[in-house]
């Protein structure tokens, strides 16, 4: 039991565990200091000032955000001084930021439109001096506004601290201090792997993805086109928040309604194909675990998790699952599978995916993604793209009806709605190898130890005598860690105490993922998962193995799961990549 | 046989070395040895005399003769009128007052003990590059006592009751620095010299690590001694060549001796010293940024708490000291806590290290006693002003206030400052004539912040810019009331909403020059006039 220290706060006693922040002591106490460039999940920067507060009996002023508790403080977190000094910081920042609310990508979401308004500060307070630079528009994926940066400095701790990747850094001093890439080469030339935590961690509309509307705008229009579209699993937990729903509510009917009142042609759904990736990959462990094949095996359904192996641990090349992701297996399958069944040309479809990633945006436009004979996805859309296209379509989502999507391809399991959450994929995994090893069905589905937001979970199956350890890690920083501690573990014994392993670039998974609204954070992605795994528990079918139309799809065209046919549009290869460009500079795998 | 009669003393630091004063000392021993006087007369490499801007300075002993901008040509009338003749060469000669209080050569090694010349005493004196010079005037003596007679404890409080205050500015009482970080178990501990002297008009700790670099090792490591440290990092300005050199040579040599490294005096005590070169950042003089730098990070300052004290260097338990500070605790120990403070004022004690510069006719160095009003330093130590009627000096570099006439008379000491909203600081006086112009002096001033500031933080990183824009609206007759006002708003802002002293230091001069200067400022505004002539007005 921490000590506890008693102190005051705007004349109210309060008592907290020693260590804690003056920030968290004041909320114990009912009261908000302002902040701007702190956040909950992050270690403060301290960079902003606002939450600065004051004392009685003291004449200094410290930040809430970084400065603990010590006994008997008299804190005071509203007088006319700190009101002034506060309106003073906002107007400064504002007056070095691109203030172009009515267009801006984070407009109603931007912390620090909210905190001006809040605060009542004069836009024009200071004159407006930016320092011009140019947006880094170097990544397929992610786009940098220099002139909207207000320099927290949050998106370099989630680079550095969170996910290990350290894309990004302040760079030069004083005014010309910015948020750059090593020798300045931009997003797209550094090792980023587009996970996108940077974005949902901005508080104003500084990062953004590289839109897609506009091609998915035209490709409506075009009579020529034929235009399907397929919806990740973590969408769905995260659109009604959007629209005045409950935070985590799932809204897969209306999910539909919306994508047909916009006018795509197909509506399939990317659970389909994430139960399709289970009988893949499922299949790849089972023969892994029979043949003595390279173990652990590790999923590969995160593009940005993809990435970050490819760069920084490619020993583990062989490890990877070969299975593509769900949504390039839907896009494989889209352009040949569909194209034959509906009898339309594939030189038509124009595939289009919404997802909660930024990363897929990268993942689809990767050269080798092109088994179908054509780019397999054409066009990747964030949650915020979708949300946008609602809006400009004038739908009033909220009271659309229930609809259903139009194909058999969106027919999916709770296995896989759950992909959106981290241990997901771990958890469907298990309930179909268990069929695929046992012939049977495991008595209770829910695996709860793989389940939560703990950064490295852990489990032991038994699957009838065979004792499968399996891992979790969310968020790289702890990839980073698990790997480092399985590669010990290889190095001293031989062999890892793991046979299975996933993980997701984006903390709390998909749900989390850098494509979701903006002001993520982990409590928002914990309840967006629940949602997930409510779902999954209202469902019949609960296993990727029970889903009809995965298996009509192998009994119509695939043949069995792992056939050279799967093999050719479900497996894919990776690419060992440089540390400083992200390129790929040589093959970790060879062609299936 | 040798019978040395006079001693020819070259002043060798940055100045004078940037005059050729090694080819001018080439020129001597070469007229010497053809004169045949070489067994006679001995030409000697010093530290600095405290003479700035006057080329090549030389003194010749025992005769007690300066001389200023010597060049090569003149070596042989010095030669041969001086040495030969004895008639000093008046043309040469320095003519400003050289007070007792100047560091000069004038005293003898034996009545150092005495002197309140305590930093500089040996400055100008011995050969900085030998240690047994050092070791001549009882260097390493106060080592030895602290290593062998006392305790770790007893230092600490020595220091407390001398009254020692911190000389890098802010004037943090000393003893009661290392006391918070003494007792820590936490291990290791690291004593760091900030030796990154930045602050405009500045150059105090150079001229000691360039004069006497013996007296700072030995302080600090009874600084580590009375912490527990075991390692020492002296973070040195990039720019400073010569103090690296010298410090580093003074480094080897007291590692040769067993002044430096394991079980020193036989004490069991071990401490070692390392140099860092700093790349050129004044925000690096700030002690968390200094250690960021040290670490091989951005030198972006820390938040406090947790301060060095405690969590500092690589999270261990860090004092930073500045040179000067260290500087002052050999005397310390030799002459006891009660000499020193019954030296300099009561809450201010010892002496104080000033560069003085500007309009005055003998810019230099100057330690005297704590205390001393501002008028004796320009006029007595620094020959006056030049060029015109005293209006003001800037004291405490940039991060400094500006003082008046009436502000002349005042005691120069931390509290006395401080009660008139100034600081001692750095101990930078830059003096300036009735030519001068406060708005330029201003837009000067705010063109280092914003040039220096390290960008963290949005107080500091956009204040200092919209101050800079705002005084060159000023400056260029297009400002406004608005203007000027906002600049004393958005400095008083800063000054407690900046994360380091940086950010926080606009505000002292901005809200100086506005309580002294304030019509002249608001001349530029309202008429768009410079009565100086000076700023470039666009009306």
């Amino acid at each position: 039991m921490a000590d506890m220290v008693k102190l005051y706060i705007d004349g109210l006693e309060v008592e907290v565990p020693a260590g804690t922040t003056i920030l968290d002591a004041a909320k114990a106490a009912g009261k908000n200091i302002p902040t701007l460039c702190y956040h909950e999940d992050l270690p403060p920067t301290a960079a902003c000032g606002v939450c600065v507060i004051e004392y009685e009996d003291r004449p200094v002023m410290q930040r809430a955000c970084c400065t603990p508790v010590a006994p008997g403080m008299k804190v005071v977190t509203n007088s006319k001084k700190l009101r002034e000094r506060r309106k003073s910081i906002i107007g400064l920042v504002l007056s070095n930021h691109n203030v172009d609310c009515p267009s801006c990508s984070a407009n109603e979401k931007c912390e620090l439109q909210k905190l001006a308004n809040d605060l009542g500060v004069d836009m024009h307070m200071y004159e407006n001096i930016l320092n011009k630079q140019p947006s880094d528009e170097t990544s397929v994926a992610i786009i940098r506004d220099p002139d909207k940066c207000i320099l927290c400095g949050r998106c370099v701790t989630v680079c550095d601290q969170i996910q290990t990747v350290n894309a990004i850094e302040i760079v030069d001093r004083g005014f010309g201090a910015h948020v750059d890439t090593a020798f300045s080469a931009g997003m797209g030339v550094s090792p980023c792997v587009n996970c996108g935590q940077c974005i949902v961690y901005c508080p104003t509309g500084a990062l953004k993805e590289k839109s897609h509307i506009d091609m998915v705008w035209d490709a409506l229009l075009d009579p020529e086109k034929h235009v399907v579209v397929q919806e990740a699993p973590a969408i769905r937990a995260s659109l009604g928040e959007e629209f005045g729903m409950e935070m985590g509510e799932v809204t897969v009917g209306k999910m539909y309604a919306a994508l047909k009142r916009i006018g795509f042609d197909a509506i399939f759904d990317t659970n389909f194909s994430a139960d399709l990736t289970i009988m893949e990959e499922g299949t790849e462990l089972v023969n892994r675990i029979k043949e003595g094949g390279k173990l652990p095996l590790l999923t590969s359904c995160s593009p940005g998790w993809v990435k970050f192996l490819e760069t920084f641990f490619p020993e583990f090349g062989e490890n990877i699952s070969t299975a593509k992701s769900p949504q390039q297996m839907m896009g494989a399958l889209t352009k040949t599978y569909y194209a034959e069944k509906a009898g339309i040309d594939p030189a038509k479809i124009v595939s289009v995916s919404i997802m909660p990633c930024t990363a897929k945006k990268f993942e689809s436009q990767r050269p080798e993604m092109n088994d179908s004979g054509y780019r397999d996805v054409d066009y990747v859309l964030t949650t915020r793209e979708f949300v946008r296209m609602i809006r400009e379509a004038g739908l009033d989502f909220k009271n659309l009806p229930e609809e259903e999507p139009y194909h058999a391809l969106a027919d999916y399991t709770g296995a896989a709605t759950i992909f959106g959450a981290t241990g997901g994929v771990m958890e469907a995994a298990i309930r179909s190898a268990y069929y695929l090893i046992t012939g049977k069905d495991l008595t209770n589905v829910d695996i709860a130890p793989v389940r939560g937001m703990e950064g490295v979970k852990e489990a032991e199956v038994d699957i009838e005598g065979l004792k499968l350890k399996v891992a979790v890690a969310h968020g790289l920083g702890n990839a980073r860690a698990l790997l480092n501690k399985v590669k010990k573990q290889i190095e001293e014994t031989g062999k890892s105490e793991y046979g299975f392993i996933e993980i997701m670039a984006c903390p709390g998974g998909c749900v989390g993922g850098g494509g979701q609204p903006y002001g993520s954070s982990i409590a928002k992605r914990a309840r967006r998962g629940q949602g997930l795994y409510a779902e999954d528990h209202g469902l019949a079918k609960r296993c990727s193995h029970h889903n009809e139309a995965i298996l009509k799809c192998y009994k119509d065209f695939l043949g069995e799961p792992a056939s050279k046919k799967a093999h050719k549009l479900l497996h894919t290869n990776y690419f060992g990549r440089s540390k400083v460009s992200g390129e790929a500079v040589d093959e970790l795998t060879h062609k299936h | 046989m040798k019978m040395i009669t006079k001693y020819v003393l070259f002043s060798i630091e940055e100045d004078t070395l940037m005059a050729g004063a090694r080819k001018v000392k080439a020129q001597f021993e070469k007229v010497l040895s053809e004169a045949g006087l070489s067994d006679e007369i001995m030409v000697v490499e010093t530290g600095p005399m405290g003479i700035m801007g006057k080329g090549v300075v030389i003194l010749v002993q025992p005769d007690d003769v300066y001389y200023v901008n010597v060049t090569i040509e003149d070596a042989r009338e010095i030669v041969n009128e001086h040495l030969l003749k004895g008639r000093p060469v008046k043309r040469l000669q320095f003519s400003g007052k050289l007070d007792q209080n100047l560091i000069s050569f004038r005293e003898t090694p034996q009545d150092l003990k005495n002197q309140r010349r305590i930093v500089l005493a040996n400055s100008g004196l011995i050969d900085p590059e030998n240690i047994d010079e050092y070791i001549a005037v009882n260097g390493y003596e106060a080592l030895g006592k602290a290593l062998t007679e006392h305790k770790p404890s007893e230092i600490v409080d020595m220091v407390k009751a001398s009254g020692l205050r911190g000389r890098g500015g802010a004037g943090f009482p000393t003893g009661l620095k290392w006391s918070f970080t003494a007792p820590l178990e936490d291990k290791p501990k690291y004593i760091v010299c900030n030796a990154d002297e930045g602050e405009p008009g500045t150059f105090k700790d150079r001229l000691i690590m360039e004069g006497d670099p013996h007296k700072l090792i030995e302080g600090m490591a009874i600084a580590a001694y009375a912490i527990g440290a075991e390692m020492g990092y002296i973070y040195i300005r990039g720019e400073y060549g010569l103090s690296i050199s010298r410090t580093q040579k003074a480094i080897e040599d007291a590692r040769e001796y067993g002044l430096l490294g394991k079980d020193i005096f036989g004490s069991g005590f071990n401490f070692d010293i390392e140099i860092k070169k700093g790349a050129g950042a004044y925000v690096c003089g700030e002690e968390t940024a200094l250690i960021n730098s040290l670490e091989g990070g951005r030198g972006n300052p820390r938040v406090k708490p947790p301060f060095p004290g405690v969590k500092g260097l690589w999270q261990k338990p860090t004092v930073v000291n500045n040179v000067e500070t260290l500087s002052n605790i050999t005397s310390i120990i030799l002459n006891g806590p009660e000499w020193y403070k019954s030296i300099g004022t009561e809450k201010s004690s010892g002496t104080k290290v000033y560069t003085i510069l500007g309009h005055v006719n003998n810019p230099g160095l100057v330690e005297v006693e704590m205390g001393t009003p501002l008028r004796d330093i320009i006029y007595k130590y620094a020959g006056g002003v030049k060029g015109g009627r005293f209006k003001c000096a800037l004291v405490g570099g940039a991060a400094g206030a500006f003082l008046d006439e009436e502000m002349l008379d005042v005691k120069m000491d931390y509290d006395n400052l401080g009660e008139y909203k100034a600081v001692l600081g750095s101990g930078a006086i830059l003096v300036m004539n009735d030519s001068s112009c406060i708005v330029d002096m201003l837009r000067n001033i705010l063109f280092f912040f914003k040039h220096e500031s390290c960008g963290k933080c949005s107080p500091c990183r956009i204040g200092t810019t919209q101050l800079y824009a705002m005084a060159d609206r000023i400056y260029h007759g297009e400002g406004s009331q608005e203007d000027w006002e906002k600049m004393l708003s958005v400095s008083e802002a800063m000054s407690t909403t900046a994360l380091c002293a940086l950010g926080q230091s606009p505000y002292l001069v901005i809200h100086t020059a506005a309580k002294y200067f304030e019509d002249e400022v608001l001349e530029h505004i309202r008429r768009g006039v410079c009565m100086s002539n000076i700023c470039k007005m666009n009306r």
